[in-house]
């Protein structure tokens, strides 16, 4: 046995155990990747619904694990299998996401943002128009017909929303504006622009941040308000039709973005260093007069210090309204959910779907979320002070669709906007940075 | 047969990893220049052949357009007649500002620290992991340290060095950091000399005892002052040492991202081009341009690193 392992008179090790050890080596390489195969075929065995999304914090999260326990409870035999990956507006998410579907392994549903974010799967033959489901569950009564039909491409429909955030917001602290001399806005009617800048004016005479902004896609949500405040929902709507590259052109536009130039004047100088929440923060605290955010401020400001949130008093510590020219129009974004190709649970899947469309889950969901429900018939009684406001805008307001979030515009166009914006806020040259606008509409549109 | 028998075991041992290699490193570069030749710019698959993300990438062959690619990546400003996608001139622009700020920075304080050492410390143990210690901290969360070091805030907000500056009555130090809109990307390379150049101190440190103690006794002897011993002695021995911690900064200083993404996001004053092409991928899906893109970095980390290879090869010859 011993006189094996001895080491023979060369000193080299014996031939056979060379080729015993590659032998074994090349076995583990081959065997690793089948063995994960393998696993991965036993558990889609049983029934799992598995959903992918980007909640992973705050309101969001805490809806979803209501859900989940709804559902969990009505479905036993196919119980919830929660895919969530980290990371702000689902950056990190949607690039896992098109690693999986470009594998030929997606989950039984997706989140995404409703509208043109959705035309690339779409296009890509990765997900199935849902329309038999708005059909049977008569969701098409349940929503509001323009909600509809911004979010069908080519006729049809392939998602199913679950909530309404409004983007057109402008957020100020009651105290802050009487202190300095300014009149609060009244939330139905709002500001005029002339007004605005007027007290944007005195907010800065006050020694007071007139317009408190953060990072590069808050300054593209503040642009998207702008243009929709100055060019209006229909005019708005126009430049992402097929052929604007003559809108984008026009004296419109111009004005509008000559009018988020004046205002970009009022933010703060460390706007890029600073999180959305940070920029609230300054409004909140008093340093600064205004911001304009999406309602999902609303949970910031008025959630709990436990959920790191800072627990202010709705109309009191906080006031809100439409962004000026706005009033009456909703700048609206929506989370919603897919019908992957390919669906290693299909029936689990439509079942998801009907629910999430359902009222059930949507009042479920909502008030913890931080938003309104996509549905006409919500209860308003379940709602905060702030989602009141918005619940009963959503059913007399013009839609417009958000562009920062996803509803106007395909990812390429939206991130050509972007990186447009982002050279503009480098330069400030508003005549190039129209240009740069009509080039990618041109390629784009 | 007997030959086959001499290395075929070997060949076979190393096989796997010879096929892992081949398929995992090669092909896929190979994949991804392919992918950066098609027409793969939106969320369809086709296979047409096609340079126009290269196109978009590089100046066209015009002297004028040359002249004012070069121009606008000297001086930071924006180009109207340039049909260069001018995001990428300021990303270029941005890594060469980070490259430089951050090799040199790394070189100087590693070698200094490595000098300091070098010349009998107490507890040069101790030091030594001192300095070497920021290496083990990840980029992302150096980053989100020093985005709150490096903090830009005005008057009462300021935090960080600010804020120290403040208070030690040095305000006209304050600045920008990264958001100085023409040098912010050398503040960016801070965190990343803070991070590397304790690595840089042990490469020296070791170059330093790597000459022998009789050189340096036999200069003294000769009457060479202490200065002259390291500038006519050890410096000379030192040359590969640079040369690999140069090779090493130069490939970390093109390809990096998550620092960038930790301090500044995904926005264009930060932006990097690595930062670029994680945006056209998974952003903008184009999947041609993103590729383009990742073999340029390729291409300028091979630059770097394959005269490198050759001399070593060549030196390893001579022993």
């Amino acid at each position: 046995m011993l006189s094996g392992l001895r080491r023979r008179r060369s000193g080299r090790v014996p031939r056979t155990t060379l080729l015993a050890a590659a032998l074994i080596g090349i076995a583990v390489a081959l065997a690793l990747p089948a063995s994960g195969l393998g696993t991965q075929a036993k558990s889609s065995q049983a029934c799992q619904l598995s959903v992918f999304s980007w909640w992973t914090g705050g309101g969001e999260a805490a809806g979803l694990t209501k859900l989940i326990k709804i559902w969990n409870t009505r479905n036993p035999t196919c119980p919830f299998k929660n895919e969530t990956v980290a990371g702000g507006a689902g950056t990190n998410a949607k690039a896992v996401l098109a690693q999986r579907l470009a594998a030929g392994n997606p989950p039984d549903s997706f989140q995404g943002h409703a509208g043109a974010e959705l035309r690339d799967y779409i296009k890509a033959g990765q997900v199935e128009p849902v329309d038999f489901i708005y059909k049977a569950a008569g969701f098409g009564q349940a929503m509001p017909a323009s909600l509809i039909s911004q979010i069908k491409f080519n006729g049809k429909l392939y998602s199913v929303p679950v909530n309404i955030h409004r983007a057109n917001v402008l957020w100020f602290n009651p105290k802050t504006l009487r202190a300095a001399g300014i009149t609060p806005p009244k939330a139905n009617t709002g500001y005029t622009w002339a007004q605005f800048i007027a007290a944007l004016k005195k907010a800065d005479a006050a020694g007071l941040i007139p317009l408190a902004m953060g990072e590069q896609w808050t300054a593209q949500h503040l642009l998207e308000t702008v243009m929709i405040g100055t060019l209006g929902p229909k005019g708005w709507a126009a430049l992402w039709k097929p052929n604007s590259e003559s809108r984008w052109a026009s004296s419109g536009v111009k004005t509008a973005l000559n009018r988020y130039n004046t205002l970009l004047g009022y933010t703060n100088s460390d706007a890029a260093s600073l999180t959305w929440q940070d920029a609230g923060k300054l409004v909140a605290d008093g340093k600064a007069a205004f911001n304009v955010m999406g309602d999902w401020q609303d949970g910031y400001f008025s959630g709990s210090k436990a959920g790191d949130n800072l627990a202010l008093r709705p109309g009191r510590d906080y006031g809100w309204t439409a962004v000026p020219g706005t009033s009456g129009v909703y700048d609206w974004l929506s989370d919603s959910f897919t019908l992957p190709k390919g669906a290693p649970h299909r029936a689990a899947a439509v079942k998801w779907l009907t629910f999430l469309g359902g009222r059930l889950a949507q009042d479920t969901f909502n008030p913890v979320k931080g938003s309104i429900p996509a549905r006409k018939d919500a209860n308003a009684k379940l709602y905060g002070p702030y989602l009141k406001w918005a619940l009963a805008q959503w059913k007399t307001d013009t839609l417009a669709g958000s562009l920062t979030h996803g509803v106007v515009a395909p990812n390429a166009w939206a991130t050509e906007f972007g990186t447009a914006l982002g050279l503009y806020l480098q330069s400030k040259n508003v005549a190039r940075f129209q240009a740069a606008l009509v080039a990618a509409a041109k390629k784009n549109s | 047969m007997r030959r086959i028998r001499r290395w075929g075991p070997g060949l076979l041992l190393v096989s796997p990893s010879i096929l892992l290699v081949a398929v995992f490193v090669y092909g896929l570069i190979g994949w991804n220049v392919k992918v950066s030749l098609s027409d793969w710019r939106q969320a369809q698959k086709t296979s047409g052949f096609d340079t126009s993300a290269y196109r978009e990438l590089f100046p066209s062959a015009e002297l004028g357009q040359v002249g004012e690619f070069f121009r606008s990546i000297v001086t930071g400003r924006q180009s109207d007649t340039l049909t260069t996608d001018p995001a990428w001139v300021i990303d270029v622009r941005h890594a060469l500002l980070f490259t430089v700020a951050f090799v040199a920075g790394a070189l100087i304080v590693g070698a200094s620290l490595a000098f300091l050492l070098d010349k009998g410390v107490k507890g040069e143990g101790f030091f030594r992991a001192v300095y070497l210690f920021p290496m083990a901290v990840s980029f992302i969360a150096a980053g989100v340290v020093w985005r709150w070091l490096m903090n830009p805030a005005p008057g009462d907000r300021s935090t960080g060095f600010n804020l120290l500056f403040d208070k030690l009555g040095l305000g006209f130090l304050r600045n920008e950091w990264y958001l100085g809109a023409d040098w912010g990307a050398s503040a960016l390379a801070i965190p990343a000399i803070w991070a590397l150049s304790g690595y840089i101190m042990a490469l020296y440190l070791a170059g330093f005892r790597g000459v022998p103690e009789e050189l340096r006794e036999a200069a003294r002897m000769d009457g060479a002052s202490e200065w002259r011993v390291y500038r006519h002695v050890v410096f000379p021995h030192l040359r590969p040492v640079t040369l690999s911690a140069l090779i090493i900064l130069g490939h970390i200083s093109i390809k990096v991202f998550d620092l960038i993404v930790a301090i500044g996001g995904k926005q264009l004053i930060t932006q990097t081009p690595a930062v670029y092409m994680w945006i056209l991928i998974y952003d903008a899906r184009d999947y041609a341009k993103g590729a383009a893109i990742a073999t340029l970095l390729l291409l300028g980390i091979s630059v770097l690193v394959i005269p490198y290879l050759v001399y070593t090869v060549r030196s390893e010859r001579e022993v």
